[in-house]
Formats: structure tokens, sequence, C-alpha cells
């Protein structure tokens, strides 16, 4: 009886069965149309909108700038984005306004999944970024070249930066390479919180090119906390202090920069050689790279070239 | 039930001469490991110092590495551990008696909460940046929990009469959860930078730096102490109920606001010191009932001194164990103390 019971409840769901397939089937290959569309797409673009600052910064420099409709609210380079629309960014992209400006290709994030499922579904393009060293720059501005049809201008941007840099390297590398701090953050006119580059990431790679040795170099990771006890062990030769916003010179710089005496013991500080460099720039691993990568040299090697 | 009301004063609580006794017996104890441990503590570390090196006064100190990482690295932070320990260790003993609910934190009624939106605000407007320096963190912080603190009570005092412990858990749990959601806000509006600083600044971290941080909430942290000394005997009363307090002779309205308002001032000084470090505040005081008993004239002053052996020693932990990597020591408090307590609430049970 329990049986009857059982194939006369099923029946009409195995009746139904085929059904479901077909529609499962269906969206399936529609949603991997969707999914191939973004391939699909030929080469040029002529509405980009940019969610990454050095990526912004990268179609300016290639001539594309004109096509950009709008960037992220972290963009503030060339002079010409204060303009455009912001359309958020990594944690709060504004998908809403991203689609009514009609973009033929969105420039974002590698971990901006939702994104990508959102833009797939509106069948606009995209193009991904992953954050990574110092070689991936020129990589980035030649795969970006290609997709936007720019080739030719990516190319030598690129082999520019590439120029440069080992250029860089060839300069600096009989010198003596100082054991160097890259400090990225910190909490204004105290010691606590000090993060500095790791031995991974952009700013390490500046670091070495520069030809200087980052003292966390071992550390696997792109940024390390350093407490007061991790600097003095250290003991670095040279400290660089990256600061988005500017100091002005006089006073507050040299407060700012007087608040290491604290670690008297420390190279850098009892040497004199504890540096800021204002300024977005230096964080953003666009065009700008090999610029950044020669202010750090002119720190680390004060009579270079 | 009456009965035993009745029998109170010489089954519940003893007579301040066998308390005295047994205070003589436990303290020296308690006394000692926190001494051990505050006395090891800058010994140890991510580098191997000498402490014969440490105090060579033949060295000049700024060529003596050792004596620099003790003095300028380790001890400001073994200190700051020691004061901050203690003191949410006690807030939470004064916290438990006061609402009596052995689940009660320093951070219950919503006075950390209202701390930490301080300090989000502070650093989201980079008030650090402007001539107020440093100490705009700390300050606008330690506003907060003011604020924080006086908002709960007036709402808790309201309702007429006294200082009501069910509207003060509802209000302060309420605000708490409000004033949580206004951090995340904060956080949310802040740029990429900021929101760094904000979410490791709710991490807690007692690497201050400087003494400076440390001098400055001394006299709160010594204020709020003499005003935890008057409590004791009353909190005895109180955790039996309202009424037997006041059968007691008791001022019940008066306890309770020196109580609340002593506690809300200790986690104030707390957390504007190293953020709102978890855990200290439940695990600590639960602990030392479990090995002195439930009399606050003990138990106070044990978690006083335990609280600040418990969190220096997972400092140590925290800037040791993953060397050259840090560890939030508010990671260190929960990993240790989160299984610790579940480890007692099970046994108990």
């Amino acid at each position: 009886m329990s049986r009857s019971t059982v194939s006369s409840r099923q029946s009409p769901v195995s009746r139904r069965r085929p059904v479901a397939r077909l529609i499962a089937l269906a969206c399936f290959l529609a949603l991997a149309a969707l999914k191939a569309s973004p391939q699909a797409q030929p080469t040029g673009a002529s509405r980009i909108i940019s969610l990454v600052p050095a990526l912004t910064e990268m179609v300016f420099a290639m001539g594309a700038g004109d096509k950009v409709v709008a960037v992220s609210s972290y963009d503030d380079y060339p002079p010409q984005v204060v303009s455009l629309p912001k359309v958020g960014a990594l944690i709060d992209p504004d998908v809403e306004r991203i689609i009514t400006l009609r973009p033929d290709l969105v420039l974002l994030y590698g971990s901006q999944a939702d994104l990508m499922t959102q833009l797939s579904r509106a069948s606009i393009p995209y193009f991904e970024y992953r954050h990574g060293g110092l070689a991936d720059v020129t990589t980035t501005i030649r795969a970006l070249g290609l997709r936007t049809g720019h080739a030719s201008q990516a190319e030598a941007i690129a082999s520019e930066i590439a120029r440069r840099l080992s250029g860089l390297r060839e300069r600096t590398a009989l010198l003596k390479k100082p054991r160097t701090m890259l400090v990225f953050g910190r909490e204004s006119g105290s010691l606590r919180n000090i993060y500095a580059s790791g031995g991974r990431g952009f700013l390490h790679d500046i670091l070495e090119t520069a030809g200087g040795v980052n003292v966390f170099a071992r550390v696997q990771a792109e940024s390390v906390e350093a407490s007061s006890e991790m600097v003095l062990a250290r003991a670095p030769e040279v400290i660089i202090e990256i600061r988005s916003v500017d100091i002005p010179e006089g006073p507050p710089r040299a407060s700012e920069l007087a608040t290491w005496n604290r670690l008297a013991g420390v190279p850098a500080v009892r040497a004199g050689r504890v540096h800021l460099l204002t300024g977005r720039s230096i964080s953003v691993p666009g065009p700008r790279v090999a610029e950044s990568a020669e202010q750090v040299a002119a720190l680390l090697h004060p009579g270079l070239r | 039930m009456s009965t035993r009301v009745g029998s109170l004063p010489a089954q519940r609580l003893p007579e301040s001469r066998t308390v005295r006794r047994r205070l003589v017996r436990v303290m020296p104890l308690f006394g000692l490991v926190t001494a051990v441990v505050l006395l090891v503590a800058p010994t140890l570390g991510s580098t191997a110092i000498s402490l014969s090196r440490v105090f060579d006064l033949s060295i000049p100190w700024a060529d003596n590495i050792d004596a620099q990482i003790f003095f300028v690295a380790r001890l400001p932070r073994v200190l700051a551990g020691a004061l901050v320990g203690s003191t949410l260790a006690a807030a939470g003993v004064v916290m438990q008696a006061l609402l009596r609910n052995p689940l009660a934190t320093p951070f219950t009624l919503g006075v950390s909460a209202a701390a930490a939106l301080g300090a989000m605000t502070a650093i989201a407007m980079h008030l650090d940046s402007t001539p107020v320096g440093a100490a705009a963190v700390p300050a606008a912080c330690f506003a907060g929990a003011m604020v924080g603190t006086a908002l709960v009570y007036f709402l808790a005092t309201r309702a007429g009469g006294g200082l009501s412990t069910g509207v003060l858990l509802l209000a302060g749990v309420t605000l708490n959860t409000l004033f949580s959601a206004l951090i995340t806000f904060v956080q949310y509006l802040v740029d990429a930078a900021d929101w760094y600083r904000t979410a490791r600044w709710l991490l807690g971290n007692l690497d201050v730096s400087s003494f400076t941080p440390i001098l400055a909430s001394i006299p709160l942290i010594v204020l709020s102490f003499g005003l935890f000394a008057l409590l004791p005997r009353t909190l005895n009363l109180l955790t039996l109920g309202e009424d037997v307090a006041s059968a007691r002779g008791v001022d019940v309205g008066r306890a309770q606001r020196i109580a609340f308002l002593s506690a809300s001032l200790a986690t104030g000084a707390a957390v504007s010191l190293a953020g709102p470090i978890g855990f200290i505040g439940i695990v600590v005081p639960h602990l030392v009932r479990l090995l002195v008993g439930s009399d606050h004239r003990i138990v106070l002053p044990a978690a006083t001194l335990f609280g600040a052996a418990f969190l220096v020693c997972c400092d140590l932990i925290a800037r040791s164990v993953m060397a050259p990597i840090e560890l939030p020591v508010g990671i260190v408090t929960a990993i240790i103390g989160g299984p610790l307590f579940l480890w007692l609430l099970v046994r108990k049970a």
C-alpha cells in the first residue's frame, strides 16, 4: 500500500522530468552563450568604464582617454578623469549606472565575480585585472592595448617602461644596496600600526629594481605589520615612507619624520635617512611605475646618474 | 526560600575576618603568577635580546639595540597589556554582578561600540593629521565611550525611580547594535586605506609604541578602580537580587549607578588605549570564580591580577608565535579564551 502511494506521488514528477531537463539545458546554453560573449567580442572599444585606477592611467597613456566614459571613485589621475562620472569601485560598483552608461568594455578586478556575472547577463564585455608584481604592469599594458585596439601605442609605452626599469637595474647593479624598509601605512604622529612592504608585490619589486634590499624580503606577503620591535630588530639603513596625501614641506613634514626618532637605534634614523614620498602615483601600479622606481632609487642612491 | 534568605549572612556571606584570611591565602598566589608573567614577558619576543646588554649603561643608548627593544618596544607593550587586561577583567566582574548575567561583558552595554564609533569617526575624518596629532583617535574613542555611557544611563534611569537593570540591559544591547551598525556605515564610507585602519583598530593592538598613551589612561583607570573598591560587598548582595540587597540595607540604586559608571569608565579607558580586545572581560572572571569561588571580595582583586597576566601572555603569543608576522592580540584572546570558556561551560553543566 505504501508502495502504491509512493509511485502515485512520483509519477507526475517523472512525467515532468524531460521538460525540466529541456529547460535546464536551454538555461545552460543561454548562460554558456552569455559567458562566451566577452571572449567573442572583437578588439577595440569606444565606450570604456574603468574601475581600476592603474588601468585608467594605462588607457589614457595609450591615447584612448577620449573613450573613457566613467571611472572608479578612487580615480584622480590624469586630471581629465576628475570630471568623469564615478561608478563605485572594488567593493561597491554601481551596476545600474555602469549598465546605463552603455559601455562596450568594463575594466574591473578579477575578484569582482558578482559584477562579472551581472555584466555577462547584460552582454557587456569586460577586462579582468589581477594585482601582481612589477612585471605584470607591462604585461597588462600590452593586453589592454590589444583589447582596446591601441596595440602599437601600448607596445611603445610598455617597452619604454621596460627600458627605463632595466636601465635603472643596470645603474644600481654594482652599487651597495642599502637594507630598506618601505612603509606604506602608519598612524600619523606615532609608530603604531606600521605597514611595510613584504617580499611580494610591485612595491617590493620597485624597491629591488631601485637598488635596495627589502628588510622584509623573506616574508611571503605583500604587507607586514611591523611592530617597534620588528623595526629595531631588522635595523633598516633607509626608511622610505609612502603617503598618498601630500604633507607640506617645513614643520609638518619635519615633525612627521621626527616621530621615528623614538627608535634611535635604527641605522636609518641615526643617519637621517628616513624619507617621505608623497602623492598617489607610487601606490598605483600603472604607467608611472618607472618614474616611481627612479624616485625611490634617487633616495637610496643620492649620487645616482 | 525565605529561610535561606534569613540564614544568608551566616551561610552565603562569610564574615570579613574569614574573607580576610582567604584573601591572605589566595592573593599572594595570584600576585606571584602575575609578577612572574610581567617580569618574564618583556624578556621574550621575536628577537633574542641579552638582559646583561639591556642594563649595560656603558653602551650608549643609541647603540644599544637590546635596550631599545626592551624599553621602547616591549615594556610599554607589556604595561599596556597589564593595564588593559586587569581593567577589562575587573569591569567584566562588575558587569556580570550588576546585570546578574554570567554572559555579560564590559562590551555588553554598548560602551565599547560607542568608543569604537568615536575612534572610527576620528580615523575617517583624519583628525590625527590635524594639530591634535596622535592623541586624536584615543581622545575621540574615550569621548565616544562617555557619550555611549551617558545615553545608556539616561535611558535606564528615565523609566522613573532608580536605575532599572532590565532597561539598562535592553537599552545597552540595542545601542550596542545601533553603534555597530554606525561603525559599519562609517567603514563603508571611508576609502580603502582608511578602511584598513578602521578594521585593524577593531582587532585591538597593544603595541602602543610609547609611554604617553599609557600615562594618559592611568588616571582614568585609577579612578575606576577606586570606585570598584567600594563595590565588592554590595555586588555580593546584588547578585542575590535587588530585594535581598535592599533588605540588607544596601542603597541599591546608588550601588548600581556606581557599578555601571565605574565599569563604563574603565571600559572606555581600556578601549581607548588598546582598542576593543574581546574575551578578557568574560573568560578571566569565570576562570577566577572557578578557582576562588564567587565572593566578589576575592573575585574582584583576583580577576584584576589574573586579567593582567592573561592578556600579557596572549600578547606574548601574538607578537612571537608567527614572527615576523604579528597576530592581532584580539584574535589570540578569542582563540585561547573562546575554547577555554566553552570547556568551562560544558564542565560546569
